[in-house]
C-alpha cells in the first residue's frame, strides 16, 4: 500500500466553523482518516507531525503581523495548499475594517487599544502566498470539502462547480423569490456551493459564498432599483460575508450612504 | 526540566478546543506560582462593525462569532432586538426555536465529549485514534452528533450559521412529513444519549472539588435556553437588563484576553455545572433518574462535566421530542416586528455558558451600540483558578502527564475561543521551557 498523505489543518483569523466542518462528516470521518494522515489539526488531535505536509487546509484570514509571516512557512512546507471558506479565501466579515478605521475599531471595543496587535485590513490568503484551490462559503459546504480533499487523495481535480447560485436555484426548481416575490437575491451574482438554500426557505440570497465569476453586479442592482428596493439595504447585501471582494466591493461603493459608515 | 525545586508546563498551542490558545503554568517547590490561559485569538471587531448595520442582520452576523454555536449568538441577538421592538414571541416560535437550541445542545455537546474530551479519559491523542480500539463508542458518537446536526440542518437550514433565524421567527417552517421523520430520528438519539450518559460515568475522573459561583439562567420555570432570569449559587439573581450592573469585562495584565467577574466577588463558572446543579428540579424525570443513577447529583467537580454534557443531550432529546410531538406545520413561521429606538438585553444559554448580548437601534433600526460576552471570557478566571489547585496535588506526575492533565482541566470547559469578540493578541513572553 502507497504512503498514506499527510493533511494539515491551520487556522488565522476566522470563527471555527470551516473547520468543523470535518468533523461534521459523520458518516465519513473514520474512513477519512484512514485514507490520509491526519498530520497536524488542533481541533481535533493533540499528535503533531512536522511538515512538510502533502495538503494543507487553511481557515482565516490574515489580520496580524505574525500571521503575515506564519502563512509563508505554511506554504514552504506545504505541497498543495487549499483555502477552506469566506475568510481565507476573501478577507472574511472581518475586511468589513478593510473600509473603516481601524484604530477607532480598536478604541470601540478594547480598554487597552495599545496592547492589541493588528493589521488595518484582513485579506485573504491568496494576496500573500500562492494558493492552488479555493473552496469558497460562509461557512463551506462540508460535501464540497470532502470532494476537495477525496480529489486530492486521488491525485485528481476538485469536481466543484463554478456556476452561480441562480442557476443552482433553477436547477432545483425552486420558483424565483425576486420574480415571484419581489425579494431582492444576491443569487444571480454569487457562487454555488449552498445548493441555492435561502431560496428555499423563502429568503433572498445574501451573498455568503462571495462573488461568481463574470457575474454582472450593475444589471442586479438595476433590477432592484426596479424593484424599489432601499438602497441602504442594497449596499448591506453586497458588504457582509466577502465585502473586500470583487466586484461585490465596487459595486457596494455605487450604494454606500452619503456619510460615510459601515 | 527546570532548576532545582522548579517546573513550568507550557503547551503553546492547545488541541481540541476551539481557537487559538496557549497555556503557562509557572511551579515553585509544591506551590503553583503563576497560572496563564493565554489567548491569541486575532481581534475581530464585531461589536465595531455591528455599528450602522441593520437590526434585522444582527442575528446573521453575530453568528459568524462562532462556528461551533451560531444558534446561540443568533438566540441572543433575536431576543435582544425583540426586546428593543417590544415584541415577545411566544407560543409555537418560541418552542421551535428551543427545538433549535436543544439541535445545537446536542451536536456542540456530543461534539465535545466524543470527538474533544473522551480522548483524553481513554489516553488518546483525538477521536480518530481512538476508534482503533473502540469503534463502536466513537461511531455512536458520530450517530449521536449527526441527529443533533439534523435538527439544525431542518430547522436552521445548515448546520454552521444556520440562514432561517430571523427576528420575530423564522423565514419558512419545515413542512410536517420532514418534522415526522425528525421525531423518528431524535427517538434513536434519545436512546444513544442515555448510553452515553452510562458510558461517560464509567471513565475515571480525577478529584477537584472547587467552589466557584455558578452563574446561569433560572427562575424560568423550565431547564433554561432562551430566557430567564441571571441567577448564581452564591444568591445573585437579577433581570437580564442589570447585568452590566453585576458583570465587569477587565483587561489584565497577565492574561492577552477580556476577563469576566462578578462585581465584588470575582470568578464564576458558566456552562453545563452551572445549568444542572442551579436547575436540577427542573430536569424531566427520566434524565434526574439517569443522574442519580451516574452518581453526579449535585456535583462540583469539573472533571464531570463530561457526564454533565451528556445528560443535558438526554435532557434535549426529551424536549425536542416533547415540542416535536404538537408541530403544526400550519402556523405562521414570524410575527411582525418593527424598528424602534431603544437598548435590549439578552442572554441566552449557549452549550458552554451564558451568551450576553447588548444592543441599542435608533429608530430606523441602525444599530448604535453593541455589546457581546460570550461564554468562555466568563469562564477564563475559573480555568485558571483550577489549574491553580489541580497541580499542586499532581506533583509526582511526569512533566508529560501533568501537562496532559491540565490540557484536560481545561477542556473541561470545552473553551471556545473563536468565540471571544473581545479575545486578542498581545505580544508575549513565551520563554523556553525550562525557564
Amino acid at each position: 500500500m502507497a504512503v498514506k498523505k499527510k493533511l494539515a489543518v491551520f487556522k488565522f483569523a476566522s470563527c471555527d466553523g470551516c473547520q468543523l466542518s470535518i468533523l461534521d462528516l459523520e458518516d465519513e470521518l473514520l474512513t477519512l482518516a484512514q485514507e490520509i494522515t491526519i498530520a497536524n489539526f488542533a481541533e481535533a488531535s493533540r499528535a503533531v507531525l512536522d511538515g512538510p505536509y502533502d495538503l494543507t487546509l487553511i481557515e482565516g484570514s490574515i489580520t496580524t503581523p505574525h500571521d503575515f509571516a506564519r502563512i509563508r512557512e505554511l506554504r514552504d512546507m506545504s505541497k498543495f495548499l487549499v483555502t477552506i471558506g469566506a475568510c481565507a479565501t476573501a478577507g472574511g466579515i472581518q475586511a468589513l475594517r478593510n473600509f473603516a478605521d481601524v484604530s477607532e475599531y480598536t478604541r470601540l471595543v478594547y480598554a487597552r487599544p495599545d496592547y492589541v496587535e493588528t493589521l488595518h485590513k484582513s485579506t485573504p490568503i491568496a494576496e500573500h502566498v500562492p494558493v492552488d484551490f479555493e473552496l469558497r462559503g460562509c461557512p463551506v459546504n462540508k460535501h464540497q470539502l470532502l470532494e476537495v480533499i477525496s480529489a486530492f487523495i486521488a491525485d485528481r481535480k476538485p469536481n466543484i462547480s463554478s456556476d452561480s447560485v441562480c442557476v443552482e436555484c433553477k436547477r432545483r426548481g425552486t420558483v424565483c423569490i425576486m420574480v415571484a416575490k419581489g425579494t431582492p437575491c444576491l443569487g444571480p451574482l454569487t457562487h454555488s456551493g449552498c445548493n441555492a438554500l435561502c431560496p428555499t426557505y423563502d429568503r433572498g440570497c445574501f451573498g455568503c459564498y462571495g462573488p461568481q465569476d463574470n457575474s454582472s453586479p450593475a444589471a442586479l442592482t438595476q433590477y432592484w432599483q426596479e424593484l424599489g428596493t432601499d438602497p441602504q439595504v442594497m449596499f448591506r447585501l453586497l458588504r457582509n460575508f466577502n465585502p473586500a471582494t470583487e466586484p461585490f466591493r465596487s459595486e457596494s461603493e455605487k450604494w454606500a450612504p452619503k456619510t460615510p459608515e459601515q | 526540566m527546570g532548576t532545582e525545586n522548579t517546573r513550568t508546563i507550557a503547551v503553546d498551542y492547545l488541541a481540541r478546543v476551539e481557537g487559538e490558545g496557549a497555556l503557562y503554568v509557572k511551579v515553585r517547590g509544591d506551590h503553583v506560582v503563576d497560572v496563564e490561559l493565554r489567548i491569541f485569538e486575532p481581534p475581530r471587531f464585531f461589536e465595531a462593525f455591528l455599528r450602522g448595520r441593520s437590526w434585522l442582520e444582527a442575528p446573521d452576523i453575530a453568528a459568524r462569532i462562532c462556528g461551533i454555536c451560531p444558534v446561540a449568538y443568533q438566540m441572543s441577538a433575536v431576543h435582544a432586538m425583540e426586546r428593543i421592538a417590544g415584541v415577545e414571541v411566544g407560543g409555537h416560535l418560541r418552542e421551535l426555536r428551543r427545538l433549535l437550541y436543544c439541535g445545537e445542545w446536542i451536536e456542540s455537546h456530543v461534539l465535545h465529549i466524543f470527538l474533544l474530551h473522551a480522548p483524553d479519559f481513554l489516553g488518546y491523542p483525538d477521536a480518530m485514534q481512538m476508534a482503533a480500539d473502540h469503534k463502536s463508542i466513537v461511531e455512536k458518537g458520530l450517530e449521536l452528533k449527526k441527529h443533533g446536526n439534523a435538527i439544525v440542518n431542518l430547522l436552521g437550514g445548515r448546520e454552521v450559521h444556520p440562514i432561517n433565524v430571523k427576528v420575530g421567527g423564522f423565514y419558512k417552517l419545515p413542512d410536517q412529513y420532514s418534522m415526522r421523520e425528525l421525531e423518528d430520528q431524535i427517538k434513536r438519539a434519545r436512546d444513544l444519549a442515555l448510553d452515553t450518559v452510562r458510558w461517560t460515568s464509567s471513565l475515571e475522573f480525577p478529584g477537584l472539588e472547587i467552589d466557584h459561583e455558578l452563574v446561569c439562567n433560572g427562575k424560568a420555570g423550565e431547564y433554561p435556553m432562551n430566557e430567564g432570569r441571571i441567577v448564581s449559587s452564591a444568591g445573585l439573581d437579577i433581570a437580564v437588563d442589570s447585568y452590566d450592573e453585576n458583570f465587569i469585562e477587565e483587561q489584565v495584565e497577565h492574561s492577552n484576553a477580556l476577563q469576566s467577574r462578578v462585581k465584588g466577588r470575582g470568578a464564576y463558572l458558566t456552562g453545563p455545572l452551572a445549568r444542572f446543579n442551579l436547575n436540577f428540579e427542573l430536569l424531566h424525570e427520566p434524565v434526574k433518574q439517569a443522574a442519580r443513577e451516574a452518581g453526579v447529583v449535585a456535583s462540583r467537580n469539573p472533571f464531570q462535566s463530561i457526564v454533565i454534557r451528556a445528560l443535558e443531550v438526554f435532557y434535549a432529546c426529551e424536549e425536542a421530542l416533547r415540542i416535536l410531538r404538537d408541530y403544526d406545520a400550519g402556523l405562521p413561521p414570524a410575527v411582525d416586528v418593527d424598528a424602534r429606538a431603544g437598548t435590549g438585553y439578552a442572554c441566552t444559554e449557549a452549550p458552554r455558558g451564558i451568551l450576553y448580548q447588548r444592543f441599542s437601534t435608533d429608530a430606523q433600526g441602525q444599530v448604535t451600540d453593541a455589546k457581546i460576552v460570550p461564554p468562555t471570557s466568563q469562564n477564563q478566571l475559573a480555568i485558571e483558578q483550577d489549574l491553580g489547585a489541580l497541580v499542586p496535588q499532581h506533583l509526582d506526575k511526569t512533566d508529560d502527564e501533568l501537562t496532559h492533565l491540565c490540557e484536560q482541566a481545561i477542556r473541561n470547559y470545552d473553551p471556545c475561543i473563536s468565540c471571544a469578540t473581545h479575545f486578542l493578541k498581545l505580544e508575549l513572553d513565551r520563554g523556553p521551557a525550562d525557564a
